[in-house]
This record gives structure tokens, C-alpha cells and sequence, in this order.
């Protein structure tokens, strides 16, 4: 459903993304894993058109678009398909938790609102958080921010959802709770491409891996094989570096 | 020390130097603020959203207002443009001056205050089907008015007392009245001490509003 083809995205003389293809397939949970500066981020928000990549091609749906050369209208009709889930959240933080899940749909979609606060409410319940409907984003843990903007992109019916290190920012004690929200998401079959450095998330939720360094897809493949039988030298010596996290959450 | 005689005039001048007070400072002040606000959300956006053109036409209207006395500006519009044809009532060329001027100087307030507003706020509206224009409205704008709200006050209440400069162009405001009733009554300490409190009592009821205005603002807690 999504495929990425040969993208290059360089800061000024510095080359983030060199050449990176990967798919993701309906109903698919796809983890990216890598070092810090690998251009995981830099990957992700090229997908979403948050940065403009310098070459490369996406196909969304069986359609082709152009990475670097695209209208606003074709990126407005991709987003609509699409959530995107931040590092640091990055909910609005003038609206209350209700407010940020209904803003894009009533706003943006030109829903009725009542409507939207039916599907707002639906997706708070999900994550977990009815009761928090009218806390503003600073009354709200990190935990439960991160859960509120998996609702805010869960209410627009995306086709994927692309998570940019979801549980990075949190406590080592909140991040269960994103995981377990995130594991409910891959066992109804949303569609998820998610950059993680939890491996137990990646070994025990994802179908695959991508294992990234330098701009450059390293290794990839089914995840069970993946941490069983690395076959690079550079994803072993990773695995190894990594594995004070393994085995936690999943 | 204060006689018979000058405790008189003081009361007697109280009302009179009040009136001019609601029915000029006050409506002067309310008017230029107002249409400074909307100059300087829109000279802030242009340079924020970097319009071209605009964003250079911006720059150089902020640079030249701030660079220039608000009484030469004064002077200029009410005394100058006449010799081009171009005469303006005296409180109507104030309203145009004090609105231009301070349009400027709030306009870099908001900017500040937009460029304070974390990126991730604009990015995340585009990403859950936001237009750049609705984020603006809905999202940034809000929170950017939000953190300006207290430096704006704090201009609200400097352009009260700016505009006794209105004198000057024969607009008939407090300070102006006071003068003419120190010059029939040559007392000019009391009553200029007077007028003075006057504009005290102002200031002081706007900085209680804004001190209401903030703890409202406050409630979602950024
Ligand atoms: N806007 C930017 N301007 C300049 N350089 C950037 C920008 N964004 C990212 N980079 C650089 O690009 C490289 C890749 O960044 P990216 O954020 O994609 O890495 P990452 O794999 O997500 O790393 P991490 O695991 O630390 O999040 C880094 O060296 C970073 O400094
Ligand atoms: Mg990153």
C-alpha cells in the first residue's frame, strides 16, 4: 500500500538519506531501527511531506508522486489517508485533549461537529482516556499525551500511521502503556511504519524490520528472523550495542 | 498649603480634566490600539508566513516607524501633509498616527511570539488535514496572542499616556485641557500633579484588567 522508492535527502552538504527504498503492506506493522543520525526521522517526514526530499518516488495506494515535485493539493489528499505520530507529541496545546482529536475533522474535513465529537470520544475511549476529555495537554503525563495524539491521528481513519520513536520521550514507566495501545492498533491490522528503539516492540509486535545506517537500508527483513539470525556484521554488532533494551515492553 | 482658592480649582477641574479623558484619551487609545492590532497581526504574518514582497514592504514599515518620534510622525501627517494637499481633523490624523506607530511596535511583539510557537504545532495540524491557513487561525495564532498578551498591555498602557503627544496637534485631550486651565488659573504644579494621577487611576484600572486577562488566559497553562 506503501512504497518508497530510492529517496535522497541531503541538509546542505550533509546526505541524510542516500538512495532508501522500503514498502509497507496493508494490515502490515513495519519497524525501523538504526542509529542515532541514520535518518530515520529524516525518512518519515519526507514520507509525510514535512520535509521536502531532493529526489524520489511514493507510491500511495498505486499511485505514483514525485517526493521532491508535488502540489498541495495532491500532499493535502495523501495526508488525509495518512496519521503521523510525533516524537514529543506535539499536541495543540491550546486545545483539550477532545478538541485536538476533533480539530483536524471538524477543521480541516469540514465535519459536522457533533459527528466529530462522536468519533473523538471513540478514539479517547480507545486509547484509554474518556475520562480526560477536557484536560489541557500541560494537566495530561507524557503517556497520556503520547496516547491523545495516537487517538488524534486513529480518529481521521488513516490508511497508515507513521510513529516517529512514540516512547522516546517518556518515562521508562509510561511507555508500557503507549506500547500496549500501540499493540491493540497492529492487532485490529491498522497499518503502522513505526521508528522504534524498543526491540521488544520490534521483535514482538512488528511483521518486519528495517535496520538502517548512514541514509542507507542496512538490512531488512521478517523481524522473528531478523533478531534470531542477523545477517550483516553491522546489525549484530547494533543488536549488541542495543540489547540493554531488549525483552522490556512489548 | 493647600488654601481655600486651590482646593477649589482642583475639584472644579477634576471633572473637567476627566471628561476630555473618556471622551478623548480613552476613545483615542481604544480606537488606534484596535486598528494597531490588526496591523500588526498582518505585518507579523507576512513576515512569519516570509510572503514576498510583503515580508520586504513589512520590514521597512517597521523599520521606519521605529527609527522615527512618535511627535515628528504626529507632525508630519498634521502639519506636513497639508502642503501636498492632504488635510485630516486633528483627531483623525491622531487615530492614523498613534494606530501606524503602534501598529509597529506590536507587530515585533507577535512576531516574537509566533516564532516562539514550536514548529511541531504547525506540522502537526498539516498532518491531521490542516491548511497553513487554518493552523495559523486555530493553532499558532492563538498561542502566539497568548505569550504576547502581557507585552501588549504593557504597550496598551504606554500609548494612554502617549497620547497627551495628541496636544500637539491641537487635539483637546486631558493633558491639553489641563493646559488651558493652568493658564487661566497659573497654577501648574497642582494641576499638572492633577491630570498626572488622573492618568495614574487609568493605567492602574487597565493593569488590573490585564492581570484578570492573564489568569483567564491561563487556563490551559502554557
Ligand atoms: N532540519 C535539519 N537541518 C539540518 N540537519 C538536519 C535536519 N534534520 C536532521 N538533520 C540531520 O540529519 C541527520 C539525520 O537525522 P534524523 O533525525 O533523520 O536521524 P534519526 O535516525 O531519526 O536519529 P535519532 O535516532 O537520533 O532520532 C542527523 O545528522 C541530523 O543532524
Ligand atoms: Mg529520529
Amino acid at each position: 500500500m506503501l512504497e518508497i522508492k530510492d529517496i535522497h535527502k541531503a541538509f546542505g552538504e550533509l546526505e541524510v538519506l542516500r538512495g532508501v527504498n522500503i514498502h509497507v503492506d496493508k494490515g502490515e506493522v513495519v519497524a525501523i531501527l538504526g542509529p542515532s543520525g541514520s535518518g530515520k526521522t529524516t525518512l518519515l517526514r519526507c514520507a509525510n511531506f514535512l520535509e521536502k526530499a531532493d529526489a524520489g518516488t511514493l507510491i500511495f495506494d498505486g499511485e505514483e508522486f514525485s517526493l521532491n515535485h508535488i502540489s498541495k493539493k495532491e500532499i493535502a489528499r495523501i495526508r488525509r489517508k495518512t496519521g503521523f505520530v510525533f516524537q514529543n507529541y506535539n499536541l495543540f496545546r491550546n486545545k483539550t485533549a477532545l478538541e485536538n482529536v476533533t480539530e483536524g475533522l471538524i477543521i480541516g474535513r469540514k465535519m459536522p461537529k457533533t459527528q466529530a465529537v462522536e468519533i473523538g470520544k471513540r478514539a479517547l475511549e480507545k486509547v484509554g482516556l474518556s475520562d480526560r476529555c477536557d484536560y489541557y495537554p500541560s494537566q495530561l503525563s507524557g503517556g497520556q499525551q503520547q496516547r491523545v495524539a495516537i487517538a488524534r491521528a486513529l480518529a481521521a481513519e488513516p490508511e497508515i500511521i507513521y510513529f516517529d520513536e512514540p516512547t522516546s520521550a517518556l518515562d521508562p514507566e509510561l511507555t508500557g502503556e503507549v506500547l500496549s495501545v500501540m499493540r491493540q492498533l497492529a492487532d485490529e491490522g491498522m497499518t503502522m511504519l513505526v521508528v522504534t528503539h524498543e526491540m521488544g516492540f520490534a521483535r514482538n509486535v512488528s511483521n518486519r524490520v528495517i535496520f538502517m545506517e548512514h541514509g542507507k537500508v542496512v538490512e531488512e527483513g521478517n523481524s522473528k528472523e531478523f533478531f534470531a539470525n542477523p545477517r550483516e556484521e553491522r546489525t549484530r554488532e547494533f543488536l549488541r550495542t542495543i540489547s540493554g533494551h531488549m525483552g522490556s515492553a512489548d | 498649603m493647600i488654601d481655600q482658592r486651590l482646593f477649589e480649582i482642583l475639584v472644579d477641574s477634576f471633572g473637567k480634566i476627566l471628561i476630555p479623558g473618556l471622551t478623548i484619551t480613552i476613545p483615542l487609545t481604544a480606537i488606534s490600539f484596535s486598528i494597531a492590532l490588526v496591523i500588526a497581526v498582518a505585518t507579523a504574518m507576512v513576515q512569519f508566513a516570509n510572503v514576498k514582497v510583503l515580508k520586504q514592504i513589512a520590514r521597512f514599515y517597521v523599520w521606519v516607524i521605529r527609527g522615527t518620534p512618535l511627535l515628528v510622525q504626529l507632525f508630519v501627517v498634521f502639519y506636513g501633509l497639508p502642503n501636498v494637499g492632504i488635510i485630516i481633523d486633528p483627531f483623525p490624523a491622531a487615530v492614523l498616527v498613534f494606530s501606524i506607530n503602534e501598529g509597529a511596535y506590536c507587530a515585533e511583539t507577535i512576531r516574537a511570539a509566533l516564532e516562539a510557537v514550536p514548529a511541531g504545532q504547525m506540522e502537526a495540524g498539516q498532518c491531521v488535514g490542516m491548511t497553513y491557513l487554518q493552523v495559523m487561525r486555530r493553532i499558532v495564532l492563538p498561542q502566539a496572542l497568548r505569550t504576547a498578551f502581557p507585552t501588549l498591555s504593557n504597550s496598551l498602557i504606554a500609548m494612554v499616556k502617549d497620547t497627551s503627544l495628541a496636544a500637539n496637534i491641537t487635539v483637546v485631550e486631558m493633558f491639553m485641557t489641563t493646559q488651558q486651565i493652568v493658564a487661566r488659573t497659573y497654577e501648574p504644579l497642582a494641576l499638572y500633579i492633577e491630570v498626572g494621577l488622573i492618568y495614574l487611576l487609568f493605567c492602574t484600572i487597565l493593569t488590573k484588567i490585564q492581570r484578570a486577562g492573564e489568569k483567564r488566559l491561563n487556563t490551559y497553562g502554557v
